[in-house]
């Protein structure tokens, strides 16, 4: 099939920082006429006309009114990961463009990086590692303790896709499990991993050793941890991020992790990411910060490619789009 | 203090320790607990008059593998009973020697079987993650972006071979199996059908298991059968995209085959909370490989496990004393 009749599917770059993987790149050549932003701008007229699709890789291209303008043919933009709050839903339908996100694909690895991320603070992973190979180790002292996971309770904050399979997992460490989420779950889904409902976030936030936010970013959730949530958690409880940095009140976290109000926290995600180097996340002891990794393992990156794939291809035939996100 | 508290002290059976606080004594919340049971005897104080002192000591309080149990020790002890050893692992105790003394030991399998299975499933998770390495870039204060083709890989749906199904390697599978995982074991004993049934675990031969785990979890004890378990065949076995995990002992690998299998890529990455000595020299190989976690043997420190570790202990003990059936006692081979 020669190059022209494949579909036009505008990507930022390929390799680098932030561009498709190399080997990811051969896939899509082989199923569409990949232009990078670089290509484009160099030929916007020409160009600008074949684009009907982009694939939004690590947030990248950004898309604002300008772009769209310049696209008339664009159909659907395909956007990596089950985040959607990098885009703007309303402008993207008034020019009647689709879109569509990852959010299965991503769960298990990111309920995965939650339980490794409330294992590694409870026992001190990091701090304890530093201590092993540090120069100056000459014993270890028999004083140096964490705090057991199983048997702990555990709050889960979101209890949607990926909620549920933290909630699976923390099961099997026989932990308590207390959830909040916009909808309480049916029966039989909560008695399949005994989590309780707490109606009030309150009332969770007041029980738990291990809190975890597992929410989307939407206007209803950003700041939905500040000063007052932290208070009311338990002075011994570790706070869990594995959703988006806005939804914690960062400068509230830092006076709480200073004064000890809460005992530790461990963020996958912070905001914005990566930190200012002289940020105070960055010099506390009690932190553990990883570089949004939820789900960054080679097999699902590479199913994401392929469902974004399968979510152009219908939308450019004008079929049912598999992971379309509505407004 | 009043005559009536000291005659009910010494009443107490005598029971040594190393000591009490710091970094090598037993916690301050501990020895509040044994003193309960027991008149508590630091090791100072028994040095300080070892004949009159030795004569009261019923049993010794072995936590941290302190104080150290040698000829020279049981000699000083006429009317010693029991050794409670903090843990499970008792390589660091020479029974036949204890045992000609007439000396019974105790170990505390219940009290670290949770606490363990969690720090295996902590370091499995943290090493396929790369989640140490990934807190180092997080922090460093070189790091301007957060590359986007820097992948760990998965836990979920991979295949878990854990060596060693005894009470903390059955834990281990459970807790695996919630992560949708292909759990072999291989163990002395193969388990009854229910309970590999119960976790979803096949019984394997040690070549198969080696050769088709993504995590090679090692859970046995050191013995003479198990010093060594893991040398340069067996690492040649598995797979070269694999990850080897240790909270067993530090013996039970043959620490130079592993420093050659992860220089030459033979195996991924290792994830060690014991090593053979703890610590480690300083200059030693393995802590300078960025694909090796390693933890000063945190496997039971916990504030909940250290706890229900004395209360184990202390029962053991007790039953010695007051002629009653041991729950934990260990022989010599």
């Amino acid at each position: 099939m020669e190059a022209q009749e494949l579909p036009c599917v505008l990507i930022d770059c390929i390799g680098g920082k932030h561009g498709v993987y190399e080997d990811h790149a051969e896939f899509l050549k082989e199923r569409f006429c990949l232009i990078t932003m670089k290509e484009y701008l160099e030929n916007k007229n020409f160009l600008g006309k074949k684009i009907r699709a982009i694939y939004m890789w690590y947030h990248k291209p950004v898309i604002n009114e300008e772009l769209l303008q310049s696209l008339p043919n664009l159909k659907i933009v395909a956007s990596s990961g089950v985040g959607i709050d990098h885009l703007d839903l309303s402008l993207l339908s008034s020019y009647g463009v689709k879109v569509s996100n990852t959010p299965f694909i991503v769960s298990t690895d990111t309920a995965d990086l939650g339980m490794a991320l409330m294992l590694a603070s409870s026992r001190r992973l990091v701090e304890g590692h530093q201590m092993a190979i540090s120069p100056d180790t000459e014993y270890f002292p028999a004083d140096w303790l964490g705090a057991e996971v199983s048997g702990a309770t555990l709050g889960i904050i979101g209890m949607g896709t990926i909620g549920y399979k933290v909630a699976e997992r923390a099961k099997a460490f026989e932990m308590k499990i207390l959830y909040h989420n916009r909808k309480q779950r049916n029966k039989e889904e909560e008695r399949a991993v005994g989590a309780t409902y707490c109606k009030k976030i309150d009332d969770l936030l007041q029980q738990a050793d291990f809190v975890m936010l597992v929410v989307n970013l939407t206007p209803q959730t950003h700041k939905l941890i500040g000063k007052r949530e932290l208070q009311l958690m338990k002075p011994t409880a570790i706070l869990i991020n594995i959703s988006r940095g806005l939804v914690v009140d960062q400068d509230a976290l830092v006076e709480a992790l200073q004064n000890k109000v809460i005992k530790a926290a461990a963020l996958d995600v912070t905001y914005p990411e990566p930190l200012p180097r002289d940020h105070p996340l960055l010099k506390l002891k009690n932190v553990i910060i990883t570089p949004h990794i939820g789900s960054a393992t080679v097999k699902t990156r590479h199913l994401m490619k392929e469902n974004m794939t399968e979510s152009i291809q219908a939308g450019l035939a004008g079929l049912p789009i598999p992971n379309e996100v509505l407004l | 203090m009043r005559t009536a508290q000291v005659m009910a002290e010494q009443d107490l059976p005598g029971l040594l320790i190393m000591g009490i606080g710091g970094t090598h004594g037993v916690q301050e919340s501990l020895a509040a607990l044994l003193k309960k049971h027991f008149s508590v005897i630091t090791m100072k104080e028994l040095l300080e008059n070892k004949k009159e002192v030795g004569k009261k000591i019923q049993c010794i309080f072995v936590s941290e593998f302190r104080p150290t149990i040698d000829q020279e020790l049981l000699e000083s002890l006429p009317n010693l009973k029991v050794i409670g050893n903090s843990g499970v692992g008792v390589d660091h105790l020479n029974l036949k020697m204890i045992s000609n003394f007439g000396v019974r030991v105790t170990n505390t399998p219940h009290a670290v079987a949770d606490s363990t299975a969690d720090m295996g499933m902590a370091l499995m998770l943290a090493s396929a993650r790369r989640l140490v390495e990934g807190s180092q870039i997080a922090v460093s204060p070189d790091t301007n972006y957060f590359a986007a083709d820097w992948l760990g890989v998965e836990v979920t749906r991979a295949t878990l071979g854990i060596i060693g199904m005894g009470r903390i390697g059955y834990k281990v599978a459970q807790r695996a199996r919630a992560f949708e995982m292909k759990i072999l074991y291989h163990n002395r004993n193969r388990r009854s059908q229910e309970e590999e049934q119960a976790v979803g675990a096949c019984y394997s031969e040690m070549e198969d298991l080696l050769q088709q785990s993504d995590f090679v979890m090692l859970v046995v004890n050191l013995t003479p059968q198990t010093e060594k378990l893991i040398g340069k065949k067996e690492l040649g076995l598995m797979k070269p995209t694999a990850t080897l995990i240790n909270i067993s002992r530090g013996a039970v690998i043959d620490q130079d085959a592993l420093v050659e299998a992860l220089q030459n890529k033979t195996i991924k990455a290792a994830a060690l909370d014991v090593t053979y000595p703890e610590p480690l020299p300083r200059n030693h190989p393995l802590l300078k490989l960025n694909n090796v976690i390693i933890t000063p043997h945190i496997g039971t420190a916990t504030v909940q496990a250290t706890h229900m570790m004395a209360e184990e202990a202390i029962a053991n003990m007790l039953s010695v004393l007051n002629c009653q059936p041991i729950p934990s006692e260990v022989f010599p081979q």
